[in-house]
């Protein structure tokens, strides 16, 4: 029973992570319409970029993490201008290809500084585990569970309240009727992604402080999952991501822990064909049909 | 005097010109009805004042703040000269409530205490509205949804405001309901431009009128003459 308890919970962290970066997936999907595949390449980018100013810039740790999240959605916000912006009107396929290719680029770009070694990198979250019962929780896995909860309800109270919170749900239902309310569809748009690349900064950071080990590739399997966790919530529905997040980290934990520990991203994997087979629109995505 | 005036305006979709050199202008304070069939050219022209839709040539001039020609306008801008538009089938924001759609309407407008009156003025224009300020939009029946699309284009407070086909698919009861409403928005001092195949009642309200055939002006002139005009009696009035 304490075994299970505890495969829960280290399901529900990384599940949380997932959520975190299945996040920026769903909201740039539902505002530029696109899949940014190079989206899980942020977190690699926020963990190269925290390596380089703790371990080589010798920065305060607090100072670090805020330039980290800081230059990611920086960065998010370039390759949307310099990548997809010019693709405004161009076809879905090209704007995919485009994303595959930014992905490439952000890895071998990585490569090329950094070399394909991994780097050792020691955790910057030292927080003792804390024991209920049986059940330990280790430091890393109460820091997770905190800041993922401030970041999401944060980010629903913003986009729920705020004027730029209404811009982005009015920009994504009908970006028309939203230039004609006198909103900035582009400005919109570039908030988005600089949110979409600031979680996964925040993201990144949560995962290199538990596997404690940086290369090029670091991003592509999170971001290729928490992707299939987007689309188990509900492509486009934010609350969709946080569930489809949640889920699969815990689908993914117990089939570890109780089928194979080798099999558990093809178990991950199918959950995404399952989906699309049986409720392509996702667990809360709505079963809209599009106007033509 | 002149609010808006359309000089030689062409519009392309790919190779086909929808919009074949059109002038027309639109006086403060009148109400201007654009009136003809499907296809004519109506919607296409209002998407080109307020920036949907590109022109291949002409100028439109509005007498704004500051002089200016909108087609060199970042549509997003143009709401904040004081032109509102109520697009054709609405366009309300489905998934956001009512009261959310109306704020959005306000959405380039800075002062608060202006914005809780346009939007008490609002629901006084449009009780039902009130009513059902917490409700998502895409709830409403079709003529609710017209209210709250005209509700919205009020929230900008507008000199002018463009309306398309306002009456589109709503029952003969609510279509009076809506002309009656868009007479008294003129009343209160609001120009409007209107777009209409309910010609007869577009007519009945507005001060002068163009009637549109594929893409052109063939007609012009004061609504009551056009009213009592043969051609436009056998074309657009059925009679």
């Amino acid at each position: 029973m304490t075994n299970v308890i505890e495969q829960l919970i280290n399901g529900l962290r990384t599940g949380s992570i997932y959520a975190l970066i299945a996040l920026g997936y769903t909201m740039v999907y539902g505002i530029a319409k696109m899949i940014n595949f190079a989206h899980g390449d942020i977190i690699m980018v926020g963990a190269y970029l925290l390596y380089v100013f703790i371990d080589i810039f010798k920065l305060p740790i607090i100072l670090s993490v805020v330039l980290t999240i800081v230059m990611c959605s920086l960065i998010g916000v370039f390759i949307e201008k310099v990548a997809y912006k010019p693709l405004r009107k161009a076809a879905p396929l090209s704007v995919l290809i485009t994303a595959i290719g930014v992905s490439f680029f952000l890895q071998n770009a990585s490569l090329l500084i950094f070399s394909a070694n991994p780097i050792k990198f020691e955790s910057i979250i030292k927080v003792n585990a804390v024991h209920i019962g049986n059940v330990s929780i280790a430091g890393i896995t109460i820091v997770t569970f905190i800041v993922t909860s401030i970041a999401m309800v944060l980010l629903t109270s913003f986009i729920k309240y705020t004027k730029t919170g209404y811009a982005m749900r009015a920009v994504s239902e009908d970006k028309g009727a939203a230039q004609l309310m006198g909103i900035n569809v582009n400005r919109t748009i570039s908030i988005t992604f600089a949110i979409g690349s600031l979680l996964a900064a925040i993201a990144g950071i949560l995962f290199l402080s538990q596997y404690q080990s940086l290369k090029p590739t670091m991003g592509a399997l999170p971001g290729i999952k928490a992707f299939v966790a987007a689309v188990l919530g509900g492509i486009g529905s934010i609350p969709g991501a946080m569930l489809g997040g949640l889920a699969l980290g815990v689908i993914e934990s117990i089939s570890k822990a109780y089928i194979s520990s080798q099999l558990s991203d093809a178990i991950v994997f199918s959950v995404l064909i399952l989906v699309l087979l049986v409720k392509p629109t996702g667990l809360l995505g709505k079963n809209f049909i599009e106007k033509v | 005097m002149a609010l808006l005036t359309v000089k030689d305006l062409s519009v392309h979709y790919g190779m086909i010109q929808a919009i074949k050199n059109i002038s027309f202008e639109v006086n403060e304070g009148e109400v201007i009805a654009l009136i003809g069939a499907n296809g004519a050219g109506k919607t296409t022209i209002l998407h080109t004042i307020t920036g949907l839709v590109p022109a291949s040539a002409g100028v439109i001039e509005y007498e704004g703040p500051c002089n200016s020609n909108l087609l060199k306008t970042p549509p997003h801008e143009i709401v904040s000269l004081g032109m509102a538009h109520v697009p054709e089938g609405r366009r309300v924001f489905a998934e956001l409530t009512v009261y959310e759609n109306l704020k959005l309407g306000a959405y380039t407008r800075k002062d608060k205490n202006e914005i809780e009156e346009m939007l008490n003025n609002v629901y006084k224009r449009f009780p039902r509205l009130e009513e059902r300020k917490k409700q998502a939009a895409g709830t409403l029946s079709g003529g609710e949804q017209q209210m709250l699309a005209m509700g919205r284009a009020l929230m900008s407070c507008p000199k002018i405001i463009l309306m398309d086909e306002p009456s589109m698919g709503l029952s003969p009861i609510l279509v009076s309901e809506i002309f009656d409403i868009i007479k008294e928005i003129s009343e209160s001092g609001t120009t409007v431009l209107l777009v209409e195949q309910n010609a007869k009642k577009a007519l009945s309200i507005a001060d002068r009128a163009y009637v549109l055939e594929t893409g052109k002006i063939v007609l012009e002139g004061k609504a009551s003459d056009l009213l009592n005009d043969e051609s436009v009696k056998k074309a657009y009035l059925g009679e």
